[in-house]
């Protein structure tokens, strides 16, 4: 029960900008070279070699995230991930946890909006490697999806979504979604009703359609060499499914009118979001925007948001901003919450903070300080094989380029206070700017 | 939900013999100030944190919440350094900072890279003993505070039923009060009581230093002796132990809050670890946590949410290392249509096959197995590494016993894993806390808090 004033803040911050530009880089100033290479099924391949400790994170991602479920059964995606690890051809689900347990293994995994994937993290010894391996590459290729658990797993995801209902933030940030993406399946998020619909060969369907080879992505790291990393993609990827195709083309994402919605609800905050769809993963102004949005709202305690809003006023606990830079437009997000009488107040000091940064940028002395901590603290991003990995991962999903990571510093180094304005004035557009208030009710 | 202090989760900073990196090594200031500094060359980078030993148990009524006031306060100016230029030089070097309160300690760190160090030890010392407690600082920051409360209490149905369970379950231990504190206690609080709270407690006899990363030991002792080693220590105000009086007889509260579905949290009277030689009980309890809830295919998640479904999740906990009394939990969410009361008989059921039929020796194995591999996984992040110290130390325990700790968990048996179980789940020691969950719609919007600052 860590009561950490701050501490709290990060994590929130950090869990909602899981892929976020602001954790986007890292990369080793030593740099781990990164390997790759592509699997007999067309896999792509992403291996860095990390001897330090006796043990290997592995990631398997698929496009396979929500914006491939059909609308009117959002939620597939997450069930179909949920469901991967609930019994195989050869084991049943509770053979599958004990054998990943009897050797000390984690398993992982998650979805959002692009991506699903699943994560092991093993001992590199024999028999715990072995095993942990081939029982991931069971649940990848064979997958039973029992029908007690399918629907167990079903009902459970019905029951979280109507507990997320009740809850001022989550209802925020699917109502924030939903006016952001419109009719794009970035705005689905799960109802009671979607998944209900949600039968078991839907679920089938969208395996055999997208955890296909062609489609995946592998990330290696640790205690491994060259050959031992490619037996063990070959062997996760050689028995996946093949794709039937090419996956259905998606909508473009279009900006959606500025408007502000209220929603009533009785807790004692406000929850309160402003944004709007903003950044591909290849958008040329990634270095600008995350340079900019460390003085508007990223950076730790010293950001304009978190002065104006918390250090002088006393608005907020937690402010913030962040772009999460995804396959098609990703959002730029700014956050608080606030007790109800002093929502007005709070959310027009955050109007004020964001115009005064469209308008002038940030000045000298901000970019300077915003370079000196992107810069100086880049070891930082890359300092645990948890981390490495998460960056090696992104690289490998959205096609970075592989120098990625060594070319960070010397890209933040380049941006200029003319560069953040151009960026921010060219996404950033309040003429389409979204806001959400969770709390206060009709106006 | 709760954790496994040290058993599977928090656990486990412990060095791999076979790969050491070396074991922490420690130096004691002449003023008391302990230094605890732990090599691990992988990366550039170090964490530095400094533990004081005060947290809310060393609260008193009325004054709840002010360890964690002062904490943010710390962020604030000081004799030699402004207000927010705290901040700006750590990220200005390249630092992420950050803070913690807990019921046992208050701790403060930066992650940096390797040259920052110094600039670290310098500003940490600084506000050791040259913060300023100004009325305008915490007339403006006790207005943070109450939003944080209201973020992560009064409007979270779970934590308002995890507050509600240590106000029942202690009538005399300081571990009734919550760390964040009681409204009406935050809207009482003045800088004066934020201002005694540092004179009382922010000593250098009443704290420790943690290192952990890529430093020489030498160097970094060298460094405290500059930085830490000018501060004087000074007596400290009695800790009175406020023992918690036996328990006669199960105790049960209701919560009611706006939410879909119950939520279910029981909590019995447990020993905590004092003597890593002579006690074996919190070890025996650790690996009846694993037992029962130490993966997916562990005894509850198993029986209760994928066989009979009664639960849509369900967890088990123990807080083994502590200065105050210990407890362990279970919890958990009935699934729709099931009542937080079949819930408990399901959980009680689980209970009562275990003491009928034992653990095996496959699932103790299983749970050793997640020992074993968590000692090795934790090497991974130095941050980690760092807690598990300050958590250890702040116990009462040394840093020195963190391996030993790991393999007395490696030993224990199922007649021990037994034995606990038998002692301690025992219903006169029992407090069970239910969530009523209520409809939006009805729930009345909380008044507005009465004694508010300007």
């Amino acid at each position: 029960m860590l009561t950490g004033v701050k501490s709290e803040r990060r994590k929130l911050v950090r869990l909602l900008s899981a892929a976020a530009l602001w954790l986007a880089a890292c990369a080793a100033q030593a740099a781990l070279p990164i390997q790759h290479w592509t699997t007999s099924s067309g896999t792509r391949v992403y291996f860095v070699e990390s001897r330090g400790i006796p043990m290997l994170d592995i990631n398997v991602d698929f496009d396979a995230g929500g914006r491939r479920a059909p609308a009117d059964k959002a939620g597939l995606a997450g069930l179909t991930h949920a469901l991967v690890k609930a019994g195989s051809a050869t084991h049943t689900e509770e053979e599958i946890s004990r054998r990943m347990a009897d050797v000390g293994a984690q398993l992982g995994g998650s979805v959002d909006r692009d991506r699903a994937g699943l994560s092991l993290r093993t001992l590199s010894s024999e028999r715990e490697r072995a095993q942990s391996i081939a029982t991931l590459a069971e649940i990848l290729q064979a997958p039973a999806f029992p029908g007690a658990a399918f629907a167990r797993e079903k009902a459970r995801l019905v029951d979280a979504v109507k507990e997320d209902e009740t809850k001022p933030d989550a209802i925020a940030s699917k109502a924030f979604y939903r006016l952001l993406y419109g009719a794009h399946p970035y705005a689905l998020a799960p109802t009671p009703e979607s998944v209900l619909r949600i039968q078991r060969a839907d679920v089938e369907g969208y395996y055999r359609a997208n955890y296909v080879a062609g489609r995946a992505v592998v990330t290696i790291l640790g205690d491994a060499d060259r050959a031992l990393a490619e037996r063990i993609a070959e062997q996760l990827t050689a028995g996946l499914p093949l794709a039937p195709g090419a996956p259905a083309a998606l909508p473009s994402v279009s900006q959606p009118s500025s408007e502000t919605l209220r929603i009533a609800h009785p807790a004692s905050q406000s929850h309160i979001l402003l944004g709007l769809p903003a950044i591909r993963r290849d958008d040329p102004d990634y270095f600008p925007l995350l340079v900019g949005n460390y003085v508007l709202g990223g950076g730790g305690f010293v950001s304009r948001l978190y002065l104006e809003v918390r250090e002088k006023r006393g608005y907020a606990y937690s402010v913030y901003s962040y772009f999460l830079p995804l396959a098609q437009e990703g959002p730029f997000q700014v956050g608080l919450q606030t007790k109800k009488e002093q929502a007005g107040e709070a959310l027009d000091r955050v109007r004020i903070v964001l115009d005064e940064f469209l308008a002038r940028g940030p000045t000298a002395a901000e970019l300077k300080a915003a370079k000196q901590n992107l810069v100086g603290g880049f070891a930082l991003r890359i300092d645990s094989n948890r981390k490495l990995l998460e960056q090696v991962a992104l690289i490998g999903y959205y096609r970075l380029p592989l120098s990625w990571l060594d070319d960070f510093t010397a890209r933040v180094e380049k941006v200029s206070v003319a560069d953040v304005r151009a960026a921010f004035a060219r996404l950033v557009r309040p003429d389409h700017l979204v806001t959400v208030v969770v709390g206060s009710g009709e106006k | 939900m709760f954790r496994f202090l040290f058993g599977l989760i928090a656990a486990v900073t412990a060095v791999n013999a076979a790969v050491a990196q070396g074991a922490a090594q420690e130096r004691k200031l002449a003023n008391g100030l302990r230094v605890i500094v732990k090599e691990d060359h992988r990366a550039p980078t170090v964490v530095h944190m400094v533990w004081y030993r005060a947290g809310s148990m060393d609260e008193v009524s009325g004054e709840s919440g002010v360890a964690h006031v002062l904490e943010h306060l710390m962020f604030k100016a000081t004799k030699t350094v402004k207000s927010g230029e705290f901040s700006r030089r750590i990220a200005a070097a390249g630092g992420r900072e950050n803070a913690f309160t807990n019921r046992d300690y208050t701790a403060y760190f930066q992650q940096v890279p390797k040259a920052a160090l110094p600039l670290m030890l310098q500003l940490e010392a600084d506000r050791m003993s040259n913060l300023l407690v100004t009325e305008a600082e915490f007339s403006r920051e006790i207005k943070v505070v109450m939003e944080e409360r209201r973020l992560r209490t009064e409007d979270q149905p779970h934590a308002l039923v995890s507050e509600a369970l240590n106000a029942a379950a202690y009538f005399a231990h300081p571990y009734r009060r919550p760390v964040i504190g009681w409204m009406n206690d935050l809207e009482n609080m003045s800088y004066f009581d934020a201002r005694s709270w540092y004179a009382h407690w922010y000593a250098p006899n009443n704290a420790f230093v943690v290192v952990v990363g890529d430093v020489k030991a030498e160097e970094v002792f060298a460094l405290a002796q500059k930085y830490y080693g000018r501060i004087k220590s000074r007596p400290l105000p009695e800790r009175k132990p406020q023992l918690e009086p036996e328990q006669r007889g199960v105790r049960r509260v209701v919560v009611k809050a706006p939410a879909e579905l119950p939520y279910l949290l029981m909590g019995w009277k447990c020993p905590v670890l004092r003597d890593v030689d002579k006690d074996w009980q919190p070890y025996a309890l650790e690996a009846l946590a694993g037992v029962l809830d130490g993966n997916e295919s562990a005894r509850l998640n198993q029986s209760l949410v994928r066989n009979s479904r009664i639960a849509s999740s369900v967890g088990a906990g123990y807080d083994a290392t502590a200065r105050g009394p210990g407890m362990c939990y279970l919890d958990g969410t009935p699934s729709e249509g099931k009542s937080a009361a079949e819930l408990e008989t399901g959980l009680r059921a689980e209970l009562a096959r275990l003491l009928e039929g034992g653990v095996s020796a496959e699932e103790l194995d299983r749970v050793k197995a997640q020992v074993v591999a968590a000692q090795v996984f934790k090497r991974d992040s130095i941050f980690g590494q760092a807690m598990e110290i300050g958590q250890f130390e702040t116990a009462g325990l040394s840093h020195r016993d963190i391996d030993r700790v790991l393999d007395r968990i490696k030993a224990v048996s199922a007649e021990q894993v037994l034995a606990v179980a038998k002692q301690y789940f025992v219903d006169d020691d029992l407090t069970v806390v239910v969530l009523e969950p209520q409809p939006l719609d009805l729930a009345k919007p909380r008044p507005a808090p009465s004694g508010a600052r300007h």
